[in-house]
C-alpha cells in the first residue's frame, strides 16, 4: 500500500482555523490523541484552545453512549478566545461516539468514522436502529471512513505486542490520519512516544506504527485526497508554552512561594477536577515545596492551616464537596487571620453531580458558605494561563492582608490548554512579608491582634520566635491582645473590622476596564472561565451591527471600585454565568442593577453564538 | 526535679484566668505539665500547644508558650501541619475523649500511623464536658445521661487499644491525681521520637464524679492500679500478690501463688509486635477492675517529619532545575518572532 500514490496530491486548501473533535469510548484513548494533535498544532505555531470532556466512570462499559469521551481542540493562525462552538471535523471512533457528538458537528463538516467498530452489537448499543454511513441519515456532513482496526493490526503485527492489546493502538491511527490531513509536523509525535513508553519497546513501536499506518493511509487514499493547511497564529511576539490552568494555577502557586520567600505548603485530599495540582505539586519537591495526601479535606486545610500558622505559604486544593467539609476551618482560619489559600475547581453539584463537567456554581458558597459573619476575598482566573496570575495574586492578598482567600477555579479551566505567552520569570512582582519578631507593645509585650493602619492586617509571628509567645484560637479575640473576650462591643467592633479588612482589599486591585463603547447598548459582565467564549459572544453581536460592551470580574470580593459605576452607565447588563444566577444575584443586590441571567447548567462551558443570541435577544425586545 | 532550670512554673502561666470548675482534674494536669515544662532545657519559645474544642481543649490559653485553640476533633490535622512546617518545635495536642474519639477519631487514628512528631495528651473523663454531661464514646454501655435517659446503647472505646490498633508507636496511661506517674509518663513521651500518645484518665466532677473512682480512691487504688514497668513482671497489689499472665485467650489477673512468679508476663514496651500490649489494654475497659497505667507500647519508626525531609533533600540533590523558566523550558516551548 506505501508507495502507490494513486494521483499528485492536491496543494493543500488554506483555512485560518477548524475545530476538530476527537471522539471514542474512554478506553479508546481519544484524550491522548487529542493532546498529541494539541501538542504538535502548539509546536507548529497555531493558536488554539482545548476542550476535553470526559465520563466520571474510567471505564463506563463499552461502546455504550455513557462511555463515549471526547477531546476538541481548536487551531488557527489568529488570536482566538474559545475551544469553537461547533465542530469542523468529528472523528468518530464507535456508533456511540458519533451518536453523542453529531450534533454539535457544522451542517457539511467531515465525519471520520472507524468503520471497523460499525458492526451490529456497537450500533445496538448506541441505539442506531441502522447503520448511519450507509443509511443516508448523514447526508448533510461529508463523511469518509476507515477500516482502522483492520489497518491497526496490521501495521502493528511486528512490534511485539500481541492479543487484544494491539487494537490500543488505534488511536494513533486516527492521529497519524488527521496529522496527515492537516499537514501536522510528525517529529514531536515521534519523540513522545520514545519518551513516554521507552525507546524502542514493542508499545512504542506499534504505537509509531499504527500513527505512520493512519498518516500513510491519507496520503496514499484517493478519497482522502484532500487536506489542509492552518498557518502559524500571528501571536504577539515572545515564547509561549501550551498549558492547562491546574498545571498553571500549580506553578502559579510555587512562583508565589518564590516571590514571597516561603515555602509552599499543600495539604489536600484527591477529587476530580482538582487532584491533578495535588500531583504537579508533588513532583516539584526539588523546589522545596511540602504536599501532604490527608486522610479527608477537613484534615487537608487543617495541615494547612497548622503549616500557615508556622509561617509556610499554605494551601489547599479541592472541588465542591471539598469545600463544604473545609467550611469550618475556613471561618477558624477568618478568625485566627492567617493567610491561606484555598482552591476550589469547581465541578457540576449538587453533590456528586457531575464530577467531570464543568460549572460556576460554587461562587455563593465562596462568598458566604461559612458559619458566623465571614466574608473572605474571592477570585476567579478567566483562562488557563491566567491561572498562574491568579495564583499570585491570591497569595499577595492572603499574605498582605493576614486572611484566607478563595480562588474559584472549574473543570474547563482546569483540564482545558491554550498558549501561554510566557511573562519575564526573573522579574514577577515580588511578595514582601514580614515575620513579626519584636514586641509591638509597651513594655515588652506582644500583641498578636495589633493591625496595621493600612491593611488591617494582623502580625503574623511564627512559633519558635522568642518573645513573641502567644494563643489563637476560635473563640472572640480582645482586639489588641488577641486574648479570650465575650465582650459584646469587642465582637461588634471586630465583626466590623474583619470585614473591613476584606472591603479595604478594593482599594489595592486594579480598576475594570470595559471592552467596548460606554454609551453601548447593553453590558455583558462575565467572571471566571466563561470569558472567551462571552467576549466572542460580544464580538459577534458587535459584527452583526448590535452595540454591546463587556467586563469581565477576576476578583469576586470585594469588587473592583469602579464596578458600580460602569453598571449605572448601561440600561440593560447581561450576566452569562454556568449557574441559575448566582454573581446576578449579588449584582443587583449590592448595586440595584437590573441585571439579567443567561443561565447555563448543562455541564458545558458557552458557546459563544449561545452569548450573541440573547444579546440580540435583549436588544431587540422592545421592554 | 532539678533546681537549676531556667524555668520555673510561672513561665509557663499565660495570665489569663483559669475558668474550669473547682475540683475539676483538668487543673492537676494544667499544673503537671506546666512543671515538666519548666523542668526541660528546651526554650520556651519552641512549643506549640493544639487543641480542639472542649474543656480539656481550652488548654492552651493557659500555657504561655504558643497555641491555637482550633475547632472540635481538628487539633492532630492542625498540629500535624504545625509539626510538618518546623521540626524543631515541639508539638502538643490537648484533646478530650469526645474532640479525639468521637468527631475527630479520624484524624487521630491518621496521625497515629504517620507517625507525625506530636505529643497527643487525650483527656479522658468518659464525659462530654463543655456540652454539659452527654455521654461520650468512652462512657460505659448504659449510661443515663439527658440524650440517653434510658441509658447508652453505644459499645465504648478503650482508647489504649484503639491507639495501638492504629500502630502508634508509644501508648501510655495515667491518672490526673497522680502527679508524679503524670509527670514520669510526660517525660517519656517527650523522649520518644514520633507520635506520643497518653491517655490521662481525668475527673469531671461535675458531669462524671468519681468515674475512676477505684484508681484514685485511697480504699480501692491499691487494688487496682497495675503499674507497667519495663522489664519487670506485671505485679499489682498490697503486697503485690497479684500478676498478669499472658496466653492465647489475652492477658489475665492470677494470683502470683497460684502460677508462680516465673509464668508472670516480664512488661516489654519495646516488642516489636502490638499483640501483648494490646492484651494488656483489654484488662480493664472502663475502668472497672485492676487497670494498667504506664507505658504499654514504646517502639521506634521513622517519623513521618523526617521522611518528608529526606524525600526533600533526595529530590534537591537530583534535581537542580529549579525556577520557574526550568519548568516551563522542561514543558517545551516556541517561539513567535
Ligand atoms: C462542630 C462542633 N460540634 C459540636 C460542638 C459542641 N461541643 C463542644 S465540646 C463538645 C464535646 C467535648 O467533649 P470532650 O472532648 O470529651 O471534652 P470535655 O469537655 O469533656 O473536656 C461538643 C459536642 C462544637 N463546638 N463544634
Ligand atoms: S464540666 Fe467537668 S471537665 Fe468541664 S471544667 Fe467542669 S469539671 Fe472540668
Ligand atoms: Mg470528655
Amino acid at each position: 500500500m506505501q508507495e502507490e500514490t494513486l494521483s499528485p496530491p492536491k496543494p493543500p486548501e488554506k483555512r485560518d482555523r477548524v475545530v476538530i473533535r476527537f471522539a471514542g469510548d474512554s478506553g479508546d484513548g481519544m484524550q491522548l490523541a487529542g493532546t498529541r494533535f494539541t501538542e504538535s498544532s502548539a509546536a507548529f505555531g497555531n493558536d488554539l484552545a482545548t476542550f476535553p470532556d470526559y465520563p466520571a466512570e474510567i471505564r463506563a462499559p463499552q461502546g455504550t453512549l455513557a462511555g463515549v469521551s471526547s477531546f476538541q481542540v481548536h487551531i488557527a493562525d489568529w488570536d482566538i478566545l474559545t475551544h469553537g462552538d461547533e465542530a469542523d471535523v468529528l472523528v468518530a471512533m464507535n456508533p456511540a461516539a458519533l451518536k453523542s457528538n453529531i450534533r454539535d458537528v457544522v451542517a457539511g463538516g467531515l465525519i471520520l468514522a472507524n468503520e471497523d467498530a460499525f458492526d451490529q452489537r456497537n450500533l445496538d448499543k448506541a441505539g442506531y436502529e441502522s447503520n448511519p454511513l450507509t443509511d443516508g441519515s448523514l447526508s448533510n456532513y461529508h463523511v469518509m471512513t476507515a477500516p482502522m482496526e483492520k489497518l491497526t493490526k496490521l501495521a502493528v503485527a511486528d512490534s511485539g505486542v500481541k492479543g487484544r492489546s494491539v487494537l490500543r493502538s488505534k488511536n494513533f491511527f486516527a492521529l497519524g490520519l488527521i496529522s496527515w490531513m492537516f499537514n501536522r509536523p510528525t517529529e514531536p509525535i515521534y519523540e513522545w512516544v520514545q519518551k513516554k513508553f521507552g525507546e524502542g519497546t514493542p508499545v512504542a513501536e506499534a504505537n509509531i506504527e499504527a500513527f505512520r499506518a493512519g498518516f500513510n493511509f491519507g496520503n496514499t487514499t484517493e478519497e482522502f485526497h484532500h487536506t489542509y493547511e492552518i498557518l502559524p497564529a500571528k501571536l504577539p511576539a515572545g515564547t509561549y508554552t501550551n498549558i492547562t490552568g491546574n498545571q498553571a494555577l500549580a506553578w502559579g502557586l510555587v512562583a508565589a512561594a518564590k516571590s514571597a520567600g516561603l515555602t509552599l505548603f499543600l495539604g489536600s485530599y484527591p477529587i476530580t477536577p482538582a487532584t491533578s495540582i495535588l500531583e504537579e505539586i508533588a513532583r516539584l519537591k526539588h523546589f522545596g515545596v511540602k504536599t501532604f495526601q490527608a486522610e479527608d479535606e477537613i484534615a487537608g486545610v487543617g495541615v494547612s492551616l497548622g503549616a500557615a500558622f508556622t509561617g509556610h505559604l499554605a494551601v489547599t486544593t479541592t472541588s465542591g464537596p471539598g469545600v463544604a467539609l473545609k467550611s469550618e476551618t475556613m471561618s477558624l482560619a477568618l478568625m485566627t487571620e492567617l493567610p491561606l489559600i484555598l482552591v476550589d475547581v469547581q465541578r457540576a453539584g449538587p453533590s456528586t453531580g457531575l464530577p467531570t463537567k464543568v460549572e460556576q456554581s460554587d461562587l455563593m458558597m465562596a462568598l458566604y458558605g461559612r458559619h458566623g459573619e465571614a466574608p473572605l476575598p474571592v477570585l476567579a482566573p478567566s483562562s488557563p494561563s491566567d491561572a498562574f496570575a491568579i495564583a499570585m495574586e491570591a497569595a499577595r492578598i492572603a499574605l498582605k492582608y493576614m486572611t484566607p482567600v478563595i480562588l474559584l477555579s472549574d473543570g474547563y479551566l482546569a483540564n482545558g490548554a491554550e498558549p501561554w505567552r510566557l511573562p519575564d520569570f526573573d522579574d514577577l512582582p515580588p511578595i514582601d512579608i514580614e515575620h513579626a519578631t519584636e514586641p509591638n507593645g509597651p513594655n515588652g509585650v506582644f500583641y498578636p491582634y495589633a493591625r496595621d493602619e493600612v491593611t488591617g492586617a494582623r502580625p503574623w509571628a511564627i512559633p519558635g520566635t522568642p518573645g513573641l509567645e502567644h494563643r489563637v484560637g476560635g473563640l472572640e479575640k480582645e482586639a489588641l491582645t488577641g486574648n479570650v473576650s465575650y465582650d459584646p462591643d469587642n465582637h461588634e467592633m471586630m465583626t466590623a473590622a474583619r470585614a473591613a479588612k476584606v472591603d479595604g482589599i478594593a482599594n489595592d486591585i486594579p480598576d475594570l476596564e470595559v471592552f467596548g463603547a460606554d454609551d453601548a447598548d447593553i453590558l455583558v459582565v462575565s467572571w471566571g472561565s466563561t470569558y472567551g467564549s462571552v467576549r466572542a459572544g460580544v464580538n459577534n453581536a458587535n459584527k452583526a451591527g448590535y452595540s454591546a460592551a463587556h467586563v469581565h470580574l477576576r476578583h469576586l470580593n470585594p469588587f473592583p471600585k469602579n464596578l458600580g459605576d460602569i453598571l449605572a452607565r448601561y440600561d440593560k447588563v447581561l450576566v452569562p454565568e454556568l449557574n441559575l444566577g448566582q454573581l446576578t444575584a449579588v449584582l443587583r443586590a449590592k448595586y440595584l442593577t437590573p441585571a439579567v441571567t443567561l443561565s447555563k447548567v448543562q455541564g458545558a462551558p458557552f458557546m459563544a453564538n449561545e452569548v450573541t443570541k440573547k444579546i440580540v435577544d435583549l436588544l431587540e425586545d422592545p421592554s | 526535679m532539678t533546681t537549676d532550670t531556667r524555668y520555673t512554673r510561672a513561665d509557663f502561666q499565660s495570665g489569663q484566668e483559669v475558668k474550669w470548675c473547682p475540683g475539676c482534674g483538668d487543673y492537676t494536669i494544667l499544673a503537671s505539665v506546666q512543671n515538666f515544662l519548666a523542668s526541660l532545657d528546651i526554650d520556651r519559645e519552641k512549643h506549640v500547644f493544639i487543641s480542639g474544642i472542649g474543656c480539656a481543649s481550652r488548654f492552651p490559653y493557659y500555657v504561655n508558650t504558643y497555641g491555637m485553640h482550633s475547632i472540635h476533633g481538628r487539633a492532630p490535622a492542625i498540629a500535624t501541619g504545625v509539626a510538618l512546617a518546623d521540626p524543631d518545635l515541639t508539638v502538643w495536642v490537648i484533646t478530650g475523649d469526645g474532640d479525639g474519639l468521637s468527631i475527630g477519631g479520624n484524624h487521630l487514628i491518621h496521625a497515629l500511623r504517620r507517625n507525625v512528631n506530636l505529643k497527643i495528651l487525650l483527656f479522658n473523663n468518659q464525659i462530654y464536658g463543655l456540652t454539659k454531661g452527654q455521654y461520650s464514646p468512652t462512657s460505659e454501655a448504659g449510661k443515663r445521661t439527658k440524650t440517653s435517659p434510658m441509658g447508652s446503647l453505644d459499645h465504648p472505646f478503650n482508647p489504649v487499644s484503639l491507639a495501638l490498633g492504629a500502630e502508634a508507636t508509644f501508648v501510655a496511661r495515667t491518672i490526673d491525681m497522680d502527679r508524679e506517674h503524670t509527670t514520669e509518663m510526660l517525660q517519656a513521651a517527650y523522649e520518644h521520637k514520633g507520635t506520643s500518645f497518653i491517655e490521662i484518665y481525668q475527673n469531671c466532677n461535675v458531669f462524671n464524679d468519681k468515674a475512676f473512682q477505684i484508681l484514685t480512691g485511697r480504699q480501692e487504688r491499691e487494688a487496682n492500679r497495675i503499674y507497667l514497668e519495663a522489664g519487670k513482671p506485671i505485679v499489682f497489689g498490697k503486697d503485690n500478690e497479684m500478676g498478669v499472665v499472658v496466653g492465647i485467650d489475652g492477658a489475665q489477673i492470677v494470683k502470683v501463688e497460684d502460677v508462680g512468679l516465673d509464668a508472670i508476663q516480664i512488661h516489654d514496651p519495646a516488642r516489636p509486635s502490638p499483640g501483648v500490649a494490646f492484651a494488656l489494654s483489654r484488662l480493664a475497659h472502663g475502668p472497672s477492675g485492676p487497670t494498667p497505667i504506664g507505658v504499654f507500647r514504646q517502639v521506634e519508626r521513622a517519623t513521618y517529619g523526617d521522611l518528608m525531609v529526606s524525600q526533600i533533600d533526595d529530590a534537591k540533590a537530583r534535581n537542580k532545575a529549579t525556577s520557574i523558566s526550568d519548568l516551563v523550558q522542561q514543558h517545551g516551548t516556541w517561539t513567535v518572532e
